[in-house]
């Protein structure tokens, strides 16, 4: 029981960047464009928020980890708004986009941490966030025990971006057009509603929650941006956004089921049974699980009818 | 008569084209006016610009007396203009109230109150008759009642201009009187409509205007009253026309294809053939009529190898090929003429050489040993563009993309039928058309038949069924509903059998 | 009448109307915007462009023109090289290509090559043959390793309709993992590397190592020797080429033609993958002389797209941008030792291939000019026809 409430708590902590990424990208199919830029896009925000954070932490203390990864989820607009540019005006092919994004984002990285830290990686931050028990709530049996023992607060600000999501997607009229101009824009242009800039506000947010959950992945599992920072998540990202069917609360359980595989991943070692078992078998565990989730959930898709496919407004 | 809308000289170019070239419209209040014209003769460029889609290039334009611009279908809401659009603009996995209310929620603070927008919704479906269920997905309607949503989704903006795209190219003779019952009703009530049309029966039965079109340019405006359907034929086309088939007598052979008891289920589990059964014998046109959605595109489907079989069977010349793959029915002489030419039945990105061997490239003498015989390919190609006529810019090498839709059909129909088939599958072979492409189409066909070739035709039009059919099937959902000789039934009789109300 | 508006076009035909010029000059363009925005990132962060040209020059031609005059002007041994690291992005430029004109975009030929790495690793260590068929084994064996890697993506994609980008990826972490765990297991390895190859595995030339100055260039030549001819005629002369592509145009048009388009997705990925894994084979068997437990990927196969989008996926093209980028990556040192953080060499590969994300808008742009030149020379026709003849030409209707 200790151990599976541990390895609970670890799982969340770690499922924390996958619900806030594949959020962001939920927004951006729902309105019609595919991102699998996401990858790169954390990979910026890692960099700028571990970058951050070692100029901060001195000056600001505790603010400075919410600061980093605010100024991450900018740096990911301002990235995101790149595939923004070509998937939206230019009618560029979004898979191609995604790819070169994510081609350049661990190079313009380490490039930049040549630069700013005179090496291929950014200099180690003292402290990233700090795991907290939340008073009172902490003292539920069993529940106090899995959701609010030692536990890093950004797992509820995932949270609560997931609540949001579903408010703002299904309850607003906003929602009602973003996911409109998802399954067929031309019926949204025809209304006189502008599909662009829906579609460039989904792929902003993407960006937005993207370069944030990048910045909680090194701030909470990491003392520094390398190359190999995000390895992957973001594509376990997409792959838990279609593991979700497109809906918040798949998409909540979905990462949640990635974070705790990779628990499982670093558990496994420790299992006797497994001993003779060489470690980069567990390494590789959450990949092929995804592979092996995306098998069972794909045939039945419930992607947005026209994601990927370039809109061109009539004048 | 007051005019809520007035064209003049409205023009517009694009890259090669003249769409629209001075064209004069009005509209007169309370009146319904036909705009009247080939496809490509410019109608839907027109009310686009009309709409705030396009921007005209010359010309001005009045609604209510005013001299605006309109730039946005915004504008054109604002104005009391609305649309019904001809493909529907509708969210599949909404409801007819979201779609309906999209762009005009109605909401409670922050969030959307979708009661409100209901009571609205069935307060205007009650008001015209529209009988339309709110809370419905739009997936799970008729195509009819779609329509009825577009048409709510216009009168919700609260326009009193409703421009109507060709409305009844989906609909059942009854519908479409339905239709303009409703159309006369938003007369009665002050409103103005435009019907966009390119059928000239409903013309004379509705409008009290004709505005005719050809290739861009304003031809002229009449009085229904005063005017014929031959009269507006000849206009429309610029020479006189006869839509009458010549064709002898069927000389009916042989049983080439026999269905029996076949039922099949669609992408989302539903049975969309509930046990069908029919023949096709050789030198015959078996026409297969119905409304959009009973049956018929999925018993194509089967028939040709594309969809799986639940139960049942499938017997080309006597052979079993339920579940025999695409590749050897197409070898026992079935041909197949694809409702959606460009998703099925061409490659546009494919030369027209290469989209006359999509069927047998693998053959000698297009294929030997594996390889790609250029020189076979290409005489063959020849051959087909000339016999068949098919115009291209870049002749054989020019891509299937870049040709016109009659072009385009047209090659597809040259392979096809150089493939000396058996029986031919035929969906819609003349949608999209203009009328000379159409008339050598159905002659092509009428021919084939002559050979002795079985031919099973699919068409939403009924005036194509009744001219081309030596007898007719129709469908109703996922079964046959009737069979009649083709001489002997009218639009009025298929038209009950179309929504199953009819026993013979 | 036809007839007539056929010559006229010829004759008008300029590099921008032609496919082939077309795709040279949106690669060229994307080429350039490419460079210049490394340009613009390396002026923002201080570092001089001048020095980053100057090891790019070296590295593509051997010449230092800060040394001329003296020995060290010009040395063969920079163009080896540069040859020598593009061999494998030649190849996975192969890989992509194929997989693209299938319809498919095989992002995994990362994976795959560490695949195809493994395959020529396992037999050179493993088979005990004494002959230099043992190396024929081996590529043979990277090939092989290569495609079985594809094969999984390609069954799922073809008959699930798993998302190949997806699927490829994982199968891209998954290939660096289990290939190091296998490599360690091998006798002598260490958490390093494992024993060094023997020579009758290898790809190496003495010959060829000589007549450049002591480079690394291999026998892997010969493997893009066969495959870009083999690419070409597969795609473009054969029947099952015809299928191929048709199935990437257009996957319902070749169902309704009769063809098998799921055994054409697999077989598709497939030889995508062999490619790759060849690559793999030009890596293990020429660059390295043993076996390395890899620490993260080396960008071989990422690299690859950009080679085979840039190249247009036609085989000459891959060919000349697998050169570009070989060179690129090949003077990454000598632009770190100019102090120019070699990662810009990664930064303009991605560059290049946003660029060519932007083709759309790039070909559009150049079709608009084009068409204007088109319609110009029209105008003139039509007002010659209308001179000659008083009524309008009925076949313009068909043309549109």
């Amino acid at each position: 029981m200790e151990l599976f409430s541990s390895m609970f708590v670890l799982a969340l902590i770690y499922s924390t960047p996958i619900i806030l990424a594949a959020t962001g990208v939920l927004y951006s199919e729902r309105s019609g464009v595919t991102n699998i830029a996401i990858e790169g896009v954390m990979v910026m925000g890692a960099f700028v928020a571990a970058t951050i954070l070692y100029y901060t932490e001195a000056s600001m203390g505790d603010f400075a980890p919410w600061l980093s990864i605010l100024l991450a989820g900018l740096a990911g607009i301002i990235y995101s708004s790149i595939h923004a540019f070509i998937s939206i005006d230019l009618e560029g092919d979004q898979t191609i986009s995604g790819t070169a994004l994510n081609m350049l984002a661990p190079a313009l990285g380490v490039y930049l941490c040549q630069i700013i830290f005179g090496q291929q990686r950014s200099q180690a931050f003292q402290r990233g966030f700090v795991k907290t028990t939340v008073p009172g709530l902490s003292e539920i049996p069993l529940i106090g025990r899995l959701f609010f023992s030692n536990i890093y607060p950004t797992f509820f600000l995932a949270l609560a971006v997931v609540i949001l999501t579903y408010i703002i997607l299904w309850k607003t009229p906003l929602g009602l057009r973003l996911r409109a101009a998802g399954e067929h824009p031309a019926a949204v242009d025809s209304l006189g509603i502008s599909v662009r800039k829906l579609r460039y506000g989904g792929v902003l947010t993407s960006g937005f929650l993207g370069g944030m959950a990048g910045g909680i992945m090194v701030l909470t599992q990491s003392t520094q941006f390398t190359a190999s920072s995000i390895h992957g998540m973001g594509f376990i990202s997409i792959a838990a956004l279609i593991f979700g069917r497109w809906n918040p609360w798949g998409v909540l359980g979905a990462s949640f089921f990635f974070g705790f595989s990779q628990i499982f991943g670093i558990y496994s070692r420790d299992v006797p049974l497994f001993a003779n078992i060489p470690q980069e078998v567990f390494q590789a565990l959450p990949y092929a699980l995804t592979v092996l989730a995306l098998l069972f959930f794909s045939r039945k898709s419930a992607a947005p009818k026209a994601v990927g496919i370039p809109y061109k407004a009539s004048n | 008569m007051e005019n809520v809308v007035e064209m003049r000289g409205v023009s517009k170019f694009f890259p090669g084209i003249v769409a629209n070239d001075k064209v004069n419209f009005d509209l007169a209040k309370g009146e319904i006016h036909a705009l009247l014209g080939e496809n490509g003769a410019g109608k839907s460029t027109l009310m686009s610009i009309l709409f705030g889609i396009y921007r005209p290039d010359e010309g001005k334009i009045f609604v209510k007396g005013q001299e605006v611009e309109i730039t946005s279908p915004n504008k054109a809401h604002d104005l009391g203009i609305g649309m019904v659009h001809q493909h529907f603009k509708l969210v599949e996995n909404f409801t007819v109230t979201q779609n309906i209310m999209l762009g005009r929620e109605t909401t409670k603070g922050l969030f959307l109150d979708q009661d409100a927008a209901r009571k609205r919704v069935i307060a205007l479906s009650e008001q015209y008759g529209l009988n339309v269920d709110p809370d419905a997905k739009i997936e799970d309607v008729s195509v009819g009642m779609q329509q009825r949503v577009e048409i709510l989704k216009v009168l919700y903006r609260d326009a009193d201009i409703i421009i109507l795209d060709e409305p009844t190219a989906v609909l059942t003779p009854q519908e479409i009187d339905e239709l303009m019952a409703i159309l006369r009703n938003f007369c009665a009530e002050g409103k103005s409509v435009i019907l966009i049309t390119h059928k000239l029966k409903e013309i004379m039965a509705v409008a009290d205007r004709v505005t005719v079109l050809r290739r861009g340019k304003y031809i002229t405006t009449a009085q229904t009253s005063e005017t014929s359907e031959a009269d507006l034929a000849s206009l429309m086309v610029g020479r006189p026309v006869s839509f009458e088939i010549a064709k002898a007598p069927a000389k009916l052979g042989e049983t080439v294809l026999s269905v029996q008891d076949l039922k099949v289920r669609d992408a989302r589990g539903h049975l969309a053939l509930k046990g069908v059964n029919l023949e096709v014998k050789a030198g015959e046109i078996l026409g297969l009529a119905g409304v959009d959605g009973n049956g018929q595109s999925e018993l194509l489907e089967a028939i040709a190898g594309l969809s799986p079989v639940e139960a049942g069977q499938i017997q080309l010349l006597g052979q079993d090929i339920t579940n025999v793959p695409i590749r050897d029915r197409t070898e026992q002489g079935l041909a197949h003429i694809p409702a959606d030419r460009q998703k099925f039945g061409l490659v546009l990105q494919y030369s027209l050489a290469e989209n006359y061997i999509l069927t047998n490239y693998y053959q000698d003498p297009y294929s030997i040993r594996g390889f790609l015989q250029k020189a076979a390919i290409s005489h063959h190609a020849e051959e087909l563009s000339a016999q068949f006529d098919v115009r291209s810019g870049e002749g054989i090498r020019s891509l299937a993309g870049q040709l016109s839709g009659g072009n385009q059909q047209k090659a597809i129909i040259a392979r096809e039928f150089s493939s000396q088939p058996k029986l031919l599958l035929c969906a819609q072979p003349t949608r999209g058309l203009d009328v000379g492409a159409i008339e050598y189409i159905h002659n092509q066909l009428v021919k084939l038949r002559d050979q002795g070739v079985g031919i099973l035709l699919l068409s939403f039009e009924l005036d194509e069924i009744l001219s081309l059919s030596d007898r007719i099937v129709v469908m109703y959902g996922g079964q046959i509903s009737g069979e009649v000789q083709g001489d002997a039934t009218n639009e009025r009789e298929l038209g009950l059998m179309m929504v199953g109300s009819w026993e013979k | 009448m036809a007839e007539v508006e056929l010559k006229k076009t010829k004759k008008h035909k300029s590099l921008a109307k032609s496919e082939n010029g077309r795709l040279i000059l949106t690669a060229l363009i994307a080429i350039v915007l490419a460079f210049l925005v490394a340009i613009l990132v390396m002026l923002a962060t201080g570092i001089k462009p001048g020095n980053f040209f100057s090891a790019l020059l070296r590295t593509f031609t051997g010449l230092d023109f800060s040394k001329a005059g003296t020995d060290a002007f010009f040395k063969p041994r920079y163009v080896g090289e540069f040859i020598q690291i593009s061999l494998p992005l030649i190849m996975t430029g192969l890989s992509l290509g194929f997989a693209y004109r299938c319809g498919l975009f095989n992002i995994g030929a990362e994976g795959q090559v560490i695949a195809g790495i493994l395959g020529a690793n396992l037999v050179a260590i493993l088979v005990p043959w004494q002959s230099k068929s043992l190396a024929v084994l081996a590529v043979l064996a990277a090939g092989l390793f290569g495609a079985l890697w594809a094969l999984i993506p390609g069954l799922l994609k073809a008959h699930l309709g798993v998302s190949e980008v997806v699927s490829t990826i994982m199968f891209n972490y998954m290939a660096i993992y289990l290939s190091n765990a296998v490599l360690k297991a091998l006798p002598g390895s260490n958490t390093q590397r494992t024993i060094d190859l023997p020579d009758q595995a290898m790809l190496t030339s003495p010959w060829l190592r000589e007549i450049t100055g002591n480079s690394r260039l291999h026998w892997g030549i010969l493997i893009i020797l066969i495959c870009i001819p083999l690419y070409n005629i597969l795609l473009n002369r054969t029947s099952f080429g015809y299928e191929i592509r048709a199935v990437g145009f257009n996957r319902d048009a070749a169902r309704y033609a009769g063809m098998k388009v799921k055994s054409r997705i697999v077989a598709s990925m497939m030889i995508s993958g062999l490619f790759a894994g060849l690559a793999g084979a030009c890596l293990a068997l020429g660059t390295f002389k043993y076996g390395r437990i890899l620490p993260g990927f080396e960008n071989y196969g990422f690299d690859g797209i950009a080679v085979g989008l840039l190249g247009g996926t036609k085989g000459v093209g891959i060919l000349l941008a697998g050169l570009l980028m070989g060179g690129l990556r090949s003077g990454q040192a000598l632009m770190q030792a100019q102090r120019v953080p070699l990662e810009i060499a990664q930064i303009v590969s991605a560059l290049i291939v946003l660029f060519v994300a932007m083709q759309k808008a790039i070909d559009f742009i150049l079709s608009r000019m084009a068409k204007k030149r088109r319609l110009e020379a029209q105008e003139m026709k039509t007002q010659e026809a209308a001179d000659n003849n008083p009524k309008p030409a009925k076949e313009e209707e068909g043309g549109k």
